[in-house]
């Protein structure tokens, strides 16, 4: 499986990543860990005449946690999730999550800014980021900006991203409360057949907050805000999270493929779901 | 927009140098360019694991990496870890426990096995198989696999204690 061929570059600043970005439009794309964007260029499935790695940029693979925000350079890879002490202790969804995606080989290469910048519905980082109603942070030729997680994905691989846009980093407010990602995949290294990302908090014996969002059971992440706010005010008892499942079941859509009919694909969201409900509840 | 590019790699500490196209994947230049024939070609599509190679410290399935992007990195191969004169802790005890049947897997399993202990000297069944889960083998159904790699691990830890 051999690529198209491409012009190589590896640029030092993010200045001229953009230059880089504006001459050749939508012929050129950034590389970060590559192992969402290689498989598909092996393939000949993505054709990018021109390769912009940004491996040798300073400034996105940084870490920080300050005044209760959690902020990740786009180069920090689910291998440095996981090993962070510190953003275990301020978001510790981020390295469960983490640590079911891919393989140890592919945890090392993989960065966050790939896995949600490019817009693919298997990945398990932009449901997470729907959770957690994170921040994602653009550079490009007419500025810096910020869009909300929640507003960022449009369809499978479409996103709000321009193409002279750069996703440098991502940040959301330290979550509160028990969290649980959980995820149905058939053998290590699958994406998800249905995954789930909850973070719920508990107030006086009850559900003060809830977040839900669920992985590839759909052509974007999804958010169920119905399905967090079944939840808010309850013990979190059986007939709540039936409710909290009933009402995520509406907002998915998915097709099927060869994971399974949509019909298995629904049944394994409301299992997923409920399980991750009880894990964060026992931790909130 | 073929054109080749200089490419720099230290492979086993040694230094390479060499022309290739950017798309040219690592494992095709560690095998065809500087003939080093341990890391195999398995499943090319980022699987199996048995193209796993050191890069910059890091556990690489060397099918899923440009040679572009490799330019100016560091690289441990299976070679560079022993030879049949000195073999390296994991390949004595991978012989001992059994631990291959056809060896297509065995480079990339020892490999990504001597990363792991580096990282986790004391590991634990568990630890273990999620460490090597990357890596996939045909034959022994993974038990003689674990078994060695344990094995290897209480061999130099003891090694360290006893050079303290």
């Amino acid at each position: 499986m051999i690529p198209a061929a491409f012009e190589y570059y590896r640029p030092t600043d993010m200045a001229g990543v953009i230059a880089l970005l504006k001459e050749h439009g939508d012929d050129a794309r950034v590389i970060a860990g590559g192992h969402s964007l290689i498989p598909m260029m092996k393939l000949r499935m993505a054709e990018v005449p021109h390769l912009i790695d940004l491996q040798a940029i300073e400034g996105l693979n940084g870490i920080s946690i300050a005044g209760g925000t959690v902020k990740i350079g786009a180069m920090i890879t689910q291998h440095e999730i996981i090993n962070s002490a510190e953003l275990e202790k301020a978001a510790p969804i981020m390295k469960e999550a983490a640590l079911q995606i891919a393989d140890p080989q592919v945890r090392y290469m993989g960065t966050i800014g790939g896995n949600v910048a490019n817009g693919d519905p298997g990945n398990d980082m932009p449901g997470l980021m729907q959770c957690l109603n994170a921040q994602f942070h653009l550079v490009g030729s007419d500025g810096d900006r910020v869009v909300d997680a929640r507003d960022f994905y449009e369809a499978a691989y479409m996103t709000d991203r321009e193409d002279d846009e750069v996703l440098i980093a991502v940040s959301f407010a330290a979550p509160i409360g028990g969290f649980a990602y959980e995820k149905q995949k058939r053998k290590i290294g699958d994406y998800a057949t249905a995954a789930a990302a909850v973070q719920i908090s508990k107030e006086g014996g009850k559900v003060g907050a809830a977040s839900i969002a669920m992985t590839n059971l759909s052509d974007t992440p999804i958010w169920s805000e119905a399905a967090g706010a079944a939840l808010i005010g309850t013990a979190c008892d059986e007939a709540s999270v039936k409710a909290a499942v009933t009402a995520m079941l509406s907002d998915i859509d998915p097709t099927e493929d060869n994971r399974g009919p949509v019909a298995f694909k629904r049944h394994a969201a409301g299992i997923v779901l409920g399980r991750a409900i009880a894990r964060a509840w026992s931790r909130a | 927009m073929s054109n080749k590019m200089h490419v720099k790699l230290n492979v086993n500490g040694e230094d390479h140098e060499f022309l290739a196209e950017p798309r040219e994947l690592l494992i095709y230049a560690l095998r065809e360019k500087l003939n080093i024939t341990g890391p195999h070609v398995g499943c090319e599509t980022s699987h199996c694991g048995a193209c796993t190679v050191t890069m910059n410290g890091k556990s690489v399935k060397s099918c899923t990496v440009f040679v572009a992007q490799a330019n100016g990195a560091e690289v441990t191969t299976i070679e560079g870890l022993g030879n049949p004169d000195a073999l390296h802790v994991l390949q004595e005890n991978f012989k001992e426990h059994h631990g291959l049947q056809c060896g297509f897997c065995t480079p990339g399993m020892i490999t990504r096995a001597a990363k792991l202990l580096e990282e986790n000297p004391n590991p634990t069944e568990a630890d273990v198989r999620f460490g090597i889960a990357g890596n996939i083998c045909r034959c022994t159904g993974y038990q003689n696999i674990v078994k060695s790699i344990l094995s290897a691990a209480s061999e130099m830890n003891a090694a360290k204690e006893a050079a303290q």
